[in-house]
């Protein structure tokens, strides 16, 4: 097999703020992602998941410390990008109320990056692209207010993919989403990943979702991976770290613990 | 009517043109819902309308005196009186209108794009150039406006766009301070990061997404803050620093007829209604806008 | 009261809210008894849950109205009872827990000074007095520190620690109806858990009872005695909890199936196909 890394990341450090003040949000991070995979990051508020996505986003802002090897396809990612770097590398955010511009039409949502990236037929891309996240033509010259949670992400989904990258970011995608819709947006994701060869790097607090998505995974907690896997590990519950597990319990619904008494606050 | 009632209400806009009257139309909806609102915009529209049919509305151009018809009582033949020089005082005021819309546009032209630029760049950059425009902006908003005006007057020579530009040149700051304190929100908002990891260059990304979000409390505070400049032209005017006679500028008039305040009181009642009536106008409207335009003060 | 009787009884709720589009209706015709137990109701944005819930509580935005044929909490009729006496029930004997804890304490007030006014309303008592129940109440929610929890400020607390203050101010009334409206959706999953325990505890120990709203049907299903599903504004299936398994509404059976699980196989997940038929 010689499937290359698409993602390789190797000691990563984050930190924000000086001094007394700083804050070590991931701490010596490691993980590999394999081209045309998806890469499940698994964690709660605060574990540094999502400050990983945006130091491969290039997205931190510049006071964050960056310490640590990050490579794309073998070439050093570093926090300034090129154009051409960011086209490669797309990012689909967490809430779709909050990441699609709420003055701009779908139309000029999805023309503009392509726009910026001196794409062709410019029109056709944007039809196309919205045929291919499941929503026809009407939706064009709709403004985010008029559409549901649902197609608001599948734009976003389009957004990103219109500029034809190699790999997709994805925060959360559809925890802000209704199950029914969730289940769409997983089906048209894994669609995609085939359709386009992509890599996907998931971010997630659900296991469920991971477990359906990714071959791959890792567990963050406190800015550290405690934990990397392959998925079968996670079907077989068979997850080493006592973190891991109780992440996996929780993602199952409510049950009284053996003594009936709820646990103390950690 | 009500097919373009449905044109415009209908659930799928079929082209950028019809989303946006779409969105205008909701706004409009919101607006009207607001009884003071529709007042004010009514005292503007009739500003306007004042502005743009003076030739028509008036009987005479305002300046030419008629000295045999000197300070007629307010009357069918004069509605609003005349003055020391026989003008009639409402075709001074209707022409005054002109330049009361002069002064608004002309402070808008200036204290909009200054303000929105400084503020806009300022926020969204932030750092060691943030705290420089700040510091500018800080130091333009200690002048005393009329001082500063008169100071600007005295160097440049009185006239009214003398007079405007020294007001515009102090009124920037607080626009800059409102987009600035937008942008400083903005700028770590999902839509302008997910802007910037697509590799949408700065400029475009300040100018497209970051500015237009601005606008909306911009524009707000200009419509509130017409009446101070008016109210300070009409200052300027009076001090006789801003128009000269025989321009029909609301503060000049005030100015020469207070000579005649206890006997001839509608000499300078009349055009201190106006500015009062116009000055409220912007007022409310702004209040309005402020309702159907303002992010913060939305439920 | 009896024990037997209903607590509450809801029959014919709707909902309207009037829009430049005219009236849109949320809440369509829905009815339930609910007794000493914890109900849940269970279904997507949009589906009414949230609105019936804040119906009860007389909590609906300016321009929703509300209609029922009958809406009585043990024996007191809420359509005909004056203002004073719906804000008495509703302040006191009915309490409202609101997903987000962030927004629903006062940040200019210690979290003790908040939980003491609380104290000195409902019960009241003198201020030495209302401050020991305070320390006693953040003590039965579980805080390990109660003293140091009481002077923190609200911005100082995790969310789950923010939650538990929450459930501890709604608790002081010593209210018969809680009402919570996705109270652990801001949590963290195994801070979830917790906080459920918590209010599992409490309401075992005040004899209270509960109507859980929330879009997850396997939390519901897991938490709660018995669980509404609603549609578009109506409750399309009753069912006890331990029963959700073997739910028969078609949408019931597609919201189970459409979730992802753990020991899934990857392959394409089956999908909602909405019945307009449902709507009827």
């Amino acid at each position: 097999m010689s499937r290359a890394s698409a993602i390789e990341i190797a000691g990563l450090d984050v930190t924000f703020g000086r001094g007394r003040r700083a804050f070590r949000a991931v701490r010596d991070a490691s993980f590999s992602v394999t081209a045309g995979s998806s890469f499940g990051l698994v964690g709660e508020s605060g574990s540094g998941k999502t400050t990983v996505l945006r130091a491969l986003a290039g997205l931190l802002p510049p006071a964050a410390r960056i310490r640590g090897e990050m490579r794309l396809h073998g070439e050093p990612l570093r926090p300034a990008r090129s154009r051409p770097l960011r086209r490669r590398l797309q990012m689909v955010f967490q809430d779709p109320y909050g990441s699609l511009h709420p003055r701009h039409t779908v139309d000029r949502i999805l023309g503009e990056p392509a726009r910026v990236h001196g794409l062709d037929s410019i029109d056709r891309r944007i039809v196309d692209a919205l045929a291919d996240v499941g929503l026809d033509a009407s939706f064009r010259f709709r403004f985010p207010h008029q559409l549901s949670g649902g197609q608001r992400q599948r734009i976003a989904i389009a957004r990103a993919l219109i500029i034809e990258p190699a790999i997709v970011l994805l925060d959360e995608p559809t925890s802000a989403l209704d199950v029914s819709v969730q289940a769409e947006i997983l089906n048209l994701l894994q669609r995609l990943r085939r359709e386009h060869a992509l890599t996907f790097v998931l971010v997630s607090h659900d296991l469920a979702v991971v477990s359906h998505m990714c071959e791959a995974l890792a567990v963050m907690r406190a800015g550290e991976v405690i934990e990397n896997a392959g998925v079968e590990t996670l079907r077989a519950d068979a997850l080493r770290h006592e973190y891991s597990r109780e992440l996996l319990q929780a993602a199952q619904g409510y049950r009284t613990t053996p003594a009936g008494m709820p646990p103390a606050e950690r | 009517m009500s097919a373009v009632r449905a044109w415009l209400l209908v659930d799928v806009p079929r082209s950028r043109w019809q989303a946006r009257c779409q969105r205008f139309f909701l706004g409009w909806l919101a607006f009207r819902q607001n009884a003071g609102a529709v007042a004010g915009l009514a005292i503007v529209a009739a500003l306007v309308a004042a502005a743009l049919l003076a030739p028509w509305i008036s009987g005479s151009t305002g300046v030419v005196p008629d000295l045999g018809n000197r300070l007629q009582p307010p009357g069918a033949a004069f509605w609003f009186g005349t003055d020391e020089l026989g003008r009639d005082i409402f075709d001074r005021i209707v022409w005054g209108s002109r330049i009361t819309l002069y002064i608004v546009g002309l402070v808008t032209v200036i204290v909009v794009p200054i303000g929105l630029a400084v503020g806009v760049v300022a926020g969204y950059v932030g750092g060691w150039l943030d705290s420089a425009l700040m510091r500018l902006t800080d130091i333009f908003l200690a002048f005393p406006r009329l001082i500063l005006a008169l100071a600007f007057v005295a160097a440049l020579g009185p006239g009214l766009e003398n007079a405007v530009l020294a007001i515009a040149l102090t009124a920037w700051s607080p626009y800059a301070r409102i987009a600035r304190a937008e942008a400083l929100t903005l700028r770590h908002s999902d839509f302008i990061l997910a802007a910037r990891s697509q590799g949408i260059p700065h400029h475009r990304v300040l100018a497209g997404h970051v500015a237009p979000m601005c606008m909306s409390s911009v524009i707000v505070r200009l419509t509130l803050d017409m009446a101070g400049i008016i109210l300070t032209a009409a200052g300027l005017g009076f001090l006789g620093l801003g128009a000269q006679p025989p321009t029909p500028e609301w503060g000049a008039m005030i100015a020469l007829g207070r000579d005649y305040l206890l006997d001839q009181w509608w000499v300078p009642a009349f055009p201190g209604l106006a500015i009062l009536v116009v000055s409220l106008g912007f007022n409310l409207l702004g209040d309005g806008l402020r309702d159907v335009l303002d992010p913060k003060s939305r439920s | 009261m009896k024990r037997r009787d209903p607590l509450l009884i809801v029959d014919g709720l709707r909902v309207t809210f009037d829009t430049p589009r005219g009236p849109v209706a949320a809440v369509r015709d829905v009815s339930f008894v609910l007794g000493r137990e914890k109900l849940g109701i269970v279904g997507e944005s949009g589906s009414g849950k949230s609105q019936t819930g804040r119906a009860l509580l007389g909590l609906l935005a300016r321009n929703g109205r509300m209609a029922a044929r009958q809406l009585a909490f043990d024996n007191v009729d809420l359509l005909r009872a004056g203002e004073g006496e719906r804000r008495a029930l509703r302040g006191g004997r009915i309490s409202m827990i609101l997903q987000d804890p962030k927004f629903s304490l006062n940040p200019v007030m210690t979290v003790g000074e908040q939980i003491v006014e609380a104290f000195r309303v409902h019960a009241n008592v003198s201020r030495r007095e209302a401050r020991l129940r305070a320390l006693a109440m953040l003590e039965a929610v579980h805080i390990r520190e109660p003293g140091h929890v009481f002077d923190a400020w609200p911005h100082e607390l995790s969310g789950g620690m923010g939650q538990r203050v929450m459930i501890a101010i709604m608790m002081v009334p010593e209210p018969d109806l809680l009402i919570a409206d996705e109270p652990t959706s801001a949590l963290d999953v195994t801070v979830r858990l917790q906080v459920l325990a918590l209010l599992d505890d409490m309401l075992a120990r005040r004899g209270a009872a509960l109507i859980f709203i929330s879009h997850d049907l396997n939390l519901v299903g897991s938490f709660c005695d018995r669980v509404l599903v609603m549609y578009a504004g109506r409750v399309v299936e009753t069912l006890r909890a331990d029963e959700l398994q073997s739910a028969r509404h078609p949408y019931t059976r597609g919201l189970l199936a459409c979730q992802p699980r753990v020991d899934g196989d990857g392959s394409d997940l089956p999908t909602l196909d909405r019945d307009p038929a449902w709507l009827r």
